[in-house]
């Protein structure tokens, strides 16, 4: 118990700071993974074979090699910004390539004859895509963007390793001030079961609220 | 360029066609200008002097990476190995009769997926030097290798156990009832009808999750075992060539690249080959819209 309060406060930034890699990287990841899924599925060849290419690097090489490329190469290449910037770009880059192959394969679920009858109906690209289509493939890509977002959560672990302090960074510390290492993994793993646990259940929740009979 | 149509759009007549060529060119100019400003950027720094690409000549630094792909295909193999066996145990252990011994499964997989992968290697391998009463047989410990192996063998194993237990339920019922109905015991059901459908049905995205095990054997550059990311590190570290980070970073993410592509390449033609064989080929799985997206998301791995 004496871990905790001890060291409450170092935990509780550890914390909060986890909590904000997550919403800010999950907020780049869902944003830009829908851009590149649309840039997969679109009539134009070159951004198809950019989204192509951006996934089929992105996904087949090791997060911790990204973020050693973004957090100590962009300085090398006179781009700097603060770790938590890199960090985000690392993490959030990533997850992206995932999100758009989730997107992708939930824009494939929805029948053709959905986009069929709405062209038939005059709609334009735009509209039957923001009308018809995103709105059936959302149902179907909740599922699976959860578990990529609770994937993510686990992933940014290892922005600490890039100096930001994070949940992860903070036990690093506490293990160099000689603490009882059993205990301090236990309220580290507390910590990441709370985030983990309450994005299922939201997912869990939306899952349900989007459910329809069909 | 002729297209079909699709879920999204028609086929392109002569005004969508004149838009997507101008669509194109400006993605094309885009893409141009962020590659240029990448190559100045890179020039500008001097990341294009040969002091910085010379030492990839050396047959010392190609030693070097030589070992650290070594000892990253050791720890993959290692792990790949240990988490199969321990994906079976658990996913027989999660698909058992006995309640204790199914909760028990059930409490180990939900505690090692939710933990972060990272934390649990850094927790392996401080434990033995900061942890009072450990036990001295664990010595072996020490050697960075194993907190690698086991935590890779930890979380892949319950991403193992959840995909074969899902591919076994996955199964259609009617084939554990014949196998029932002929009187064979639970084990039998399982080891001689269950088991060899489900893994042949899930093989390709067992193959999928070693992709992730592959990938994740870069986080033992955090413990200093040195693997590829660990040697890029290093060479990049060296004053005398100049900190070539960023052309280590390029050659060992190559590398990586390569070696990932040929597993999935290799995972495809398997679904592939086991959709076409005529013999043995598994029992048809249905499943509804939502799931075969589950099996989707599972298929391109857990994160």
């Amino acid at each position: 118990m004496n871990v905790l309060s001890d060291n409450w406060d170092l935990i509780r930034d550890g914390f909060f700071t986890t909590l904000e890699l997550t919403v800010l990287c999950g907020l780049v990841a869902l944003v830009g993974g829908t851009l590149l899924a649309a840039c997969r599925v679109s009539p134009v060849p070159p951004l198809r074979w950019f989204g192509t290419a951006y996934v089929n690097v992105v996904r087949n090489t090791p997060l911790t090699l990204i973020m050693l490329v973004v957090g100590l190469g962009f300085p090398k290449l006179d781009i700097h910004f603060s770790f938590i910037t890199f960090a985000v770009i690392a993490v959030g880059g990533y997850t992206a390539a995932f999100i758009c192959e989730a997107v992708r394969s939930g824009i494939n679920t929805v029948p053709i004859g959905q986009a069929e009858a709405a062209r038939s109906l005059g709609m334009s690209f735009t509209q039957v895509l923001t009308l018809v289509v995103l709105p059936q493939a959302l149902r179907a890509v909740v599922p699976p963007i959860g578990s990529l977002l609770i994937a993510m959560v686990r992933n940014s672990a290892i922005a600490s390793a890039f100096n930001v302090h994070d949940l992860f960074g903070t036990s690093a510390e506490m293990v160099e001030n000689g603490e009882n290492v059993l205990l301090i993994f236990l309220w580290i793993a507390i910590g990441y079961l709370l985030i983990t646990l309450t994005m299922s259940a939201l997912f869990a929740a939306l899952e349900k609220k989007l459910a329809v009979a069909r | 360029m002729t297209q079909k149509a699709t879920v999204l759009f028609d086929a392109p007549g002569p005004r969508a066609r004149t838009r997507n060529a101008i669509v194109g060119a400006i993605g094309v100019a885009v893409l141009a200008g962020v590659f240029a400003w990448v190559v100045y950027r890179f020039d500008q720094t001097g990341q294009f002097d040969a002091k910085k690409w010379d030492p990839f000549q050396y047959s010392g630094i190609q030693q070097l990476i030589f070992d650290g792909l070594k000892s990253t295909l050791k720890a993959f193999a290692l792990a790949v190995v240990f988490s199969l066996i321990l994906g079976a145990l658990l996913a027989a252990g999660r698909l058992s009769d006995h309640r204790p011994v199914r909760w028990a499964a059930t409490a180990f997989v939900t505690f090692f997926r939710a933990m972060p992968l990272l934390i649990l290697i850094y927790f392996l391998y401080v434990a033995p030097a900061k942890l009072s009463g450990w036990p001295s047989w664990l010595h072996w410990m020490n050697d960075p290798l194993w907190p690698l192996v086991i935590g890779l063998t930890l979380y892949n194993g319950t991403v193992q156990a959840e995909t074969m237990r899902a591919g076994i339920q996955a199964l259609p019922r009617g084939q554990s009832e014949a196998a029932y109905a002929l009187g064979m015991r639970k084990s039998q059901v399982m080891m001689t009808i269950l088991v060899p459908q489900g893994i042949r049905a899930m093989l390709p995205t067992i193959i999928s999750q070693m992709v992730v095990t592959l990938k994740d054997t870069s986080l033992g550059f955090i413990i200093t075992y040195p693997e590829l990311l660990y040697t890029a590190r290093q060479i990049g570290a060296v004053q005398d060539y100049g900190l070539p980070i960023i052309p280590a970073a390029i050659v060992i993410g190559a590398i990586y690249i390569l070696l990932c592509i040929a597993l999935s390449v290799f995972a495809v033609w398997l679904e592939k080959f086991l959709g076409k064989s005529r013999q043995g080929r598994p029992a048809k799985i249905e499943t509804l819209p939502g799931e075969t997206l589950a099996a989707a998301g599972a298929v391109s791995g857990d994160r």
